[in-house]
């Protein structure tokens, strides 16, 4: 982006510009301003999509000794870390996850002086009740809080303002360009903070990473992450990290739109039955863990699949057993008739479901406990909670990849300052989120993360940017 | 039966808001909607009366207006609520009521005012009306206190027979059996949670009007506007008894219990509807259902006018003006009374008894759940 471009400049240069207005944006912001630094949030969406993948989110996953008003029991730091380690498989910056598991603890009570709210601690029903804190009326009603408490100290938020250009002297930030409805804006700072999410909803750079499969993925969140930061940084001389085929892929309803379906999409219902290919094979063991466990490999599960597509079968016996969905099932008298409804091969899908009929073995079926309902001498086996497919009416969900969020990021440090190729942290760089998501999230995911990461991180750089620029 | 367009709606959106769950701690409804997973017409009712019209969830959710799933918590419910009135209105034939309420509701009232003009002049002589009076039984030299007691009691009547008629049809629809309603754990309940306006909290912060902004304006001139009503109720009613218990007539002294009741319920049956009425001009129209304005209207402006005319009453009582707004406040009253069955009042009927059967479901969740 050349120069002449630039229509208009701010008339005030700012101690510390935020790009980005989902959670690490705000928490950054409110952090910088409370520091005492003036503050400019930069938001591409609009007012009423404000927030990106912030907007979309329930809870909040943060260590803590004791239980609370929130929480019911205690989730001690070391734990917390057995949890991640688990999770990514080792890929992990041991520091950087330590720091944040720490810092988190303090979290939950920063965020409520924020002004946000959170309900009080649920029973069990997603078994997240000792571990995340939910917020009350969820990421929307935290994100309005947040942006309530921004405005009242003073933080000035552009929407329609998406980052196009980058003004970067080496490892120092100059300004940021803004493209707005009406034309171009440069924005000076004295400190960057970029917040500005992942590159998830940019399908041709999903395709960089994972070839044409990627154009059948579906994007559970905001269709503004495209990555331009992100990109802009790296082309900037800021060090990445991570793996772009890395990424929190879940399976959906396939009948889900393009962008920002958000978690109502989600189908959990997998356990219960088989999943099919068009071909109508089983390609995974249904049963392998308690759904929360293994709900995040689905996504790569079905992409690596013909067309990026599969088909969980299960009959009336499961119909209510799991949480209801947006889309009904499709429902059918037959497997045949159900076949033809879903386009599949009458005669191969019923010899599937006949065959994993015949090799399951009957146990007490327990939806809350790893059961001994299991198959034998099937291949995949189904561990877990297999029961035969043989009580009409039948049921059928399509399923697609639905992408949460990338991790190929910006390399930061413990000050969430980012580190140049050539070595060595940035003057006046900072990073939080989803942007640099990856240093402490190599793969794999656990619930509340995303979160935890953008508060922690957003804190810290914002305070971070804000003592810089006072300098 | 053929579904209405608005409950197909509420439908849609019970599943979409019952797959999400985001909005769990706002108010009743969310926790009422996670005990089902499909929803009867009159699910959808009950549902319907029991949201406040808070707003929290239309504010809070990610998928209201513009984005595509159009989630529309309040405004839908509203829809569905303004509905059911005329479903469960007594008698059937007096349905068409609900329809264009608000001309209805002002031709009612501008009648019975008219009536009592005419009434009061037809039945003095010329030269007694316009007349200052004073003291005790100067409103009865004007009307007889058997017929105001006499008028008053069968329009009073009537208005019970209906609200007991409707509240049946409720009931009925709902399919909650009439034994709730004689157990006192969730009757006290639904009594604290209306009395208190619990779920027109926004969760806890207060409502949503105009923005993103919680404020707890609406709850305020509500409570002004129901305790209002109940302090002129219960000022009628002590009035009655010195009436027939202490022989005593009115009007009363200022210092007395029927006008010290009546002068602060007017105060609030006047300040209150106004603010509401404020509330509602300045409130984002998505939140609401367009077709109940005339409703909502003109039984703020029913409460106003009976408040408003009462207050003058007391003013002005010594004056040569007292007839006429003796005729005016009485044909006021009069209306709002036969009118309340057939117009916005009821909407706090069947919110109470929405709340006592969610608090009567609440204990049985609870108690099943101690027993698993
Ligand atoms: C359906 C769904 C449910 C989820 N549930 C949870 C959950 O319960 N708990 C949890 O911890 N995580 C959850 N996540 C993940 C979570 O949403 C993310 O981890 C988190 O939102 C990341 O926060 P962020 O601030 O980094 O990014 P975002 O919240 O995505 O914000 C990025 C912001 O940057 C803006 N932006 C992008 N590009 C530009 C540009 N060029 N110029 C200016 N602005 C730009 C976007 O408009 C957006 O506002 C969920 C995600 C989805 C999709
Ligand atoms: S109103 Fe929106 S956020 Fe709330 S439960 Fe319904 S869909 Fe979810
Ligand atoms: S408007 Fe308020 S009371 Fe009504 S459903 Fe929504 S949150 Fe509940």
């Amino acid at each position: 982006m050349t120069p002449e471009h630039v229509i208009a400049d701010h008339p005030l240069t700012y101690d510390v510009v935020v790009v980005g207005g989902g959670n690490a944006a705000l928490c950054a912001a409110i952090a910088a301003r409370r520091a005492g630094a003036s503050v400019i949030v930069l938001e591409a969406a609009s007012k009423f999509y404000r927030g990106g993948n912030t907007r979309h989110t329930r809870n909040m996953r943060c260590a803590h000794d004791a239980a609370t008003a929130t929480l019911s029991g205690p989730y001690p730091e070391e734990e917390f870390w057995d949890d991640l380690l688990r999770v990514t498989e080792g890929e992990t910056n041991e520091q950087l996850a330590r720091m944040m598991i720490r810092e988190s603890k303090d979290m939950l009570d920063w965020i409520a002086e924020q002004g946000v709210r959170f309900q009080p601690s649920l029973g069990g029903t997603l078994s997240l009740g000792r571990t995340n804190s939910f917020f009350l009326g969820g990421g929307r009603a935290m994100l309005n809080a947040l942006y309530l408490t921004a405005e009242r100290l003073g933080v000035d938020v552009i929407y329609e303002a998406e980052v196009v250009a980058l003004d970067i002297d080496t490892d120092r930030f100059r300004a940021a360009i803004v493209q707005q409805p009406d034309g171009r804006l440069r924005v000076r700072g004295n400190a960057l903070v970029a917040a500005a999410g992942g590159f998830e909803s940019n399908i041709d750079k999903l395709v960089e990473g994972w070839g044409e499969i990627a154009r059948n993925f579906l994007i559970r969140g905001t269709p503004n992450n495209r990555g331009t930061v992100l990109d802009l940084l790296l082309a900037g001389g800021v060090d990445s990290i991570g793996d772009p085929t890395q990424c929190h892929a879940v399976a959906i309803d396939a009948r889900a739109p393009k962008y920002d379906g958000g978690i109502i999409t989600r189908l959990d219902c997998i356990v219960f039955g088989i999943v099919v290919n068009t071909n109508c094979e089983r390609f995974y063991d249904e049963g392998e863990d308690v759904w929360p466990k293994r709900y995040a490999i689905w996504g790569r599960l079905v992409a690596a699949q013909p067309d990026q597509i599969a088909y969980i079968i299960f009959d009336a016996k499961s119909a209510n057993l799991f949480m209801p969905s947006l889309y009904p099932a499709i429902e059918a008298a037959s497997i045949g008739e159900l076949a033809g409804k879903l386009g599949l091969d009458a005669e191969r899908l019923s010899a599937t479901v006949t065959k994993f009929n015949t090799s399951v073995r009957d146990g007490d079926f327990n939806p809350d406990i790893l059961d001994n309902c299991r198959t034998e001498n099937l291949t995949p086996p189904k561990s877990h909670w297999a029961r035969r497919i043989e009580t009409g009416p039948y049921y059928a969900y399509p399923v697609r990849p639905g992408i949460t969020f990338t991790y190929l990021g910006v390399r930061v440090d413990h000050e969430a300052r980012m580190m140049m190729k050539t070595g060595g942290p940035a003057q006046n760089m900072y990073a939080a989120g989803e942007i640099m998501a990856g240093n402490v999230l190599g793969r794999g995911y656990a619930a509340g993360i995303g979160m935890t990461i953008g508060s922690v991180f957003g804190r810290i750089a914002g305070s971070g940017a804000a003592r810089h620029a006072a300098q | 039966m053929q579904r209405s367009e608005a409950l197909t709606e509420a439908d849609r959106l019970m599943t979409i808001c019952n797959s999400c769950r985001y909005c769990e701690g706002l108010c009743a409804v969310f926790p009422a909607m996670e005990m089902r997973r499909a929803f009867t017409g009159g699910d959808l009712n009950y549902l319907a009366h029991l949201c406040h019209a808070c707003g929290a969830c239309y504010v809070d959710c990610q998928f209201s207006p513009p984005h595509e799933f159009d989630v529309r918590v309040p405004a839908v419910l509203a829809r569905v609520r303004h509905e059911s009135y005329a479903d469960y209105a007594w008698p059937r034939a007096l349905a068409p009521l609900f329809r264009r309420n608000g001309l209805a509701i002002a031709v009612i009232t501008v009648l019975s005012i008219a009536a009592f003009i005419l009434g009061l002049a037809a039945f003095n002589a010329p030269s007694t009306w316009l007349e200052s009076r004073h003291g005790p039984g100067s409103f009865y030299a004007l009307m007889p206190h058997n017929a105001m007691a006499l008028l008053f009691g069968a329009a009073f009547l009537w208005a019970a027979v209906a609200f007991i008629m409707g509240a049946r049809a409720f009931w009925n629809d709902i399919g909650e059996p009439s034994a709730t309603l004689a157990k006192p754990r969730p009757l006290l309940r639904a009594i604290r949670d209306a009395a208190s306006l619990r779920y027109l909290d926004g969760g806890g912060v207060g409502c949503y009007n105009e923005d993103e902004r919680p404020s707890d304006n609406r709850r305020f001139y509500h409570h002004l506007t129901f305790y209002g009503f109940l302090l002129c109720f219960a000022s009628t009613s002590v009035a009655t008894l010195y009436h027939y218990l202490l022989q005593r007539e009115a009007p009363y002294p200022l210092w007395d219990l029927p006008v010290v009741l009546g002068t602060l319920g007017g105060i609030g049956i006047v300040i209150g509807p106004i603010g509401l009425y404020a509330a509602k001009r300045k409130r984002e129209p998505a939140m609401m259902d367009g077709g109940s304005r005339g409703m909502d209207v003109a039984f703020l402006a029913m409460l106003v006018l009976a408040g408003a005319t009462g207050l003058a009453l007391l003013l002005l009582r010594e004056t040569r003006a007292m007839d006429v707004l003796l005729a005016l406040h009485l044909g006021a009253v009069f209306a709002l009374f036969v009118t309340m069955p057939y117009g916005k009042f009821v909407h706090g009927l069947y919110r109470f008894m929405a709340l006592v059967r969610y608090a009567r479901e609440r204990h049985s969740a609870e108690l099943e759940a101690r027993s698993t």
